[in-house]
């Protein structure tokens, strides 16, 4: 079944077409890798299936919804995790929480059981009552995340959500995106680490606006004869013009 | 949800203790300092006599006058040429030529004229002198029997000024100004702190986290929009309380009157706030824009000068702005006591306002780019 379905899906900004009639789909359950060098066009096309930034032309479902007309039926059925962290840092953990959990509808009493699970899991319940400004970078994004699923969406959008982190940090990121997705929430993810492209099912490679490559991890190294998706983006980013 | 909304921006400005300085502090330091500066009363005005007649009355005249803290008598000058060299040289501020046949006139005619002349280089010092002697020798004319009809004394040469001392009975010119500074200090607070909100949350990146909820625009403006209100009552109830204190001032007319329209009036400053937060991309631009619009707002809502006084397009500008109205209210109800009845023409002008600066501020917040 496909939960995101797109058909020529292109944004311009005055002369410069950002998203290059792109068409893709996703299944429902699979994490979907959305890679492309910085400038390719990525953060503008999940932009538009998020509802954020209206499509020049083009079409495009997401979670059955039309992306012009349904879009706040799409914004209840999914999350989103930006690229800048966006957690207010101003707020305590447990209030963030409440804050976003609030706003997708769900009750005090359902918000503080949830949120007690949540900061056991995530072991940080000691942190619960400090403000999100004092917490490690690492730990905001797993905040982030968590708060990006705590409503139960049926897709998750993921902006780079592991910038500027070492290795470890990400790797414990990726479990709990493995754990999003065996509860059945679509993951929809755009990186530049080539080594989480491995971790997905299927990726599709943007280069300069457009889609040039999309097929799972195996069958991409089979295609372009290389050892790693390192090797395949490279064959591909080579062809990029733009800056 | 706007439940949620509230809550987290006032857990955000708990957490700014500049703000909340702001907000107690604003009012007191308005309300304290503001009155005696911008007060119109003038004391100490340097008074030359020319004194044709040198009578008993003309020495009890002038005797009268310099008896008053607002004249000091710097001369007497034989005759006018030289009393008007003491004004080139700015010696004196105001003369006063008695004629010869002063006392004659007054006990034979019961009316007599003196000449007055003001150096009107400072025309707001002039004017105020000139009416402040026009009192004094209505008392002085009561005082010495002078009452009945066609009696008195006239001042010849001056300005015609009707003082306005009606509803403030005292003539305290700080009085008058105290109502306008509570809107003052409402238009600023409320028009700035806003106008950084929704700006504050583009340059952090949070606003893009709130746009991706399915939270609808007027839920996130209405949540927005409160707790400003609660600070402008705050400080509103902050300067009416100072005024008491300090002022021994208390409104005339009805407090519920009062605060019902202060809330019409903070509801839309605060949203033109969020209006210029809406349409700017950093702080910076937000905060030019707003410090523009508030200045405005302020120097063309007569509050500080009258607006009948204005050329017509300043008039035109005076109509539209929200300031005029809430400005005209406070002050009737405050000073005159008017009553609901009284000031309805205005306030409906306010709720026209209301109504569509609260549609703007919904509209202009964007969700999707």
């Amino acid at each position: 079944m496909e939960i995101i379905r797109t058909e020529g899906l292109t944004k311009r900004f005055r002369d410069f077409t950002a998203v290059d009639h792109i068409s893709f789909s996703v299944k429902k359950g699979e994490i979907f890798g959305f890679l492309g060098a910085n400038g390719a066009g990525k953060t503008t096309a999940m932009k538009m299936l998020c509802g954020l930034s209206r499509p020049t032309e083009g079409k495009a479902t997401v979670a059955g919804y039309d992306i012009y007309s349904e879009v706040r039926e799409i914004k209840r059925n999914i999350g989103y995790m930006s690229q800048r962290f966006s957690l207010y840092e101003d707020l305590k953990v447990w209030e963030n929480i409440r804050l976003f959990a609030g706003i997708y509808g769900m009750d005090d009493k359902t918000i503080a059981e949830k949120t007690d699970i949540l900061l056991e899991k995530l072991e940080l319940q000691e942190q619960r009552g400090r403000l999100v400004r004092a917490l490690p970078l690492g730990w905001k994004q797993r905040l982030a995340f968590s708060v990006a699923i705590f409503h139960n969406p049926k897709i998750v959008f993921l902006d780079e959500p592991t910038g500027g982190v070492d290795p470890a940090t990400r790797r414990g990121f990726w479990e709990m995106i493995y754990d999003a997705s065996e509860k059945g929430i679509t993951v929809f993810v755009t990186t530049h680490y080539m080594d989480e492209a491995e971790y997905c099912d299927r990726v599709s490679i943007m280069v300069d606006g457009k889609i040039e490559a999309l097929d799972t991890p195996a069958r991409l190294k089979e295609l372009y004869h290389a050892r790693n998706m390192d090797e395949v983006f490279h064959k591909l980013a080579r062809r990029a013009t733009r800056e | 949800m706007i439940k949620f909304l509230i809550e987290k921006e006032f857990k955000q400005l708990a957490r700014n203790p500049f703000i909340l300085c702001l907000v107690i502090a604003l009012p007191c330091v308005v309300m304290l300092l503001f009155p005696w500066a911008t007060t119109m009363e003038i004391k100490h005005m340097s008074l030359s006599v020319v004194d044709n007649d040198h009578s008993a009355m003309s020495r009890r005249l002038i005797g009268k006058i310099a008896s008053t803290d607002y004249f000091d008598i710097t001369g007497n000058f034989p005759d006018t040429d030289i009393a008007m060299e003491s004004i080139e040289y700015g010696k004196s501020d105001i003369i006063i030529e008695i004629p010869p046949d002063f006392e004659k006139s007054l006990t034979e005619d019961r009316h007599a004229v003196i000449m007055v002349s003001a150096n009107a280089v400072n025309a707001t010092k002039a004017s105020m002198g000139i009416s402040y002697l026009s009192m004094i020798t209505d008392s002085f004319a009561a005082e010495t029997g002078l009452e009945g009809s066609g009696s008195g004394i006239d001042l010849s040469g001056g300005v015609e000024i009707s003082p306005y001392y009606r509803f403030n009975p005292l003539l305290d010119y700080k009085i008058p100004m105290i109502p306008a500074l509570m809107v003052l200090i409402l238009t600023l607070l409320c028009g700035f702190l806003p106008a950084m909100n929704i700006v504050g949350e583009k340059e952090t990146g949070t606003i893009e986290q709130i746009n991706v909820t399915p939270v609808p625009k007027l839920t996130f403006i209405v949540g927005k929009l409160i707790p400003y209100w609660i600070i402008g009552v705050v400080a509103f109830s902050l300067a009416i309380l100072v005024s008491y204190l300090v002022f021994g001032l208390v409104p005339v007319g009805s407090l519920i009157l009062l605060y019902g329209v202060a809330f019409i009036y903070i509801f839309g400053i605060s949203a033109l706030g969020l209006i210029i937060s809406n349409y700017s991309n950093t702080m910076q631009q937000a905060m030019f824009m707003i410090f523009f619009f508030i200045v405005i707002i302020i120097l063309m809502s007569g509050i500080f000068t009258p607006v009948s006084s204005m050329p017509e397009w300043a008039r035109a500008i005076a109509r539209v702005n929200p300031l005029t109205y809430f400005a005209d209210i406070i002050k009737s109800i405050y000073l005159k006591g008017s009553s609901l009845k009284d000031v309805q023409n205005e306030l409906y002008a306010l709720l026209a306002f209301f109504v569509f600066i609260i549609a703007w501020a919904v509209f202009s917040y964007r969700k999707r780019e």
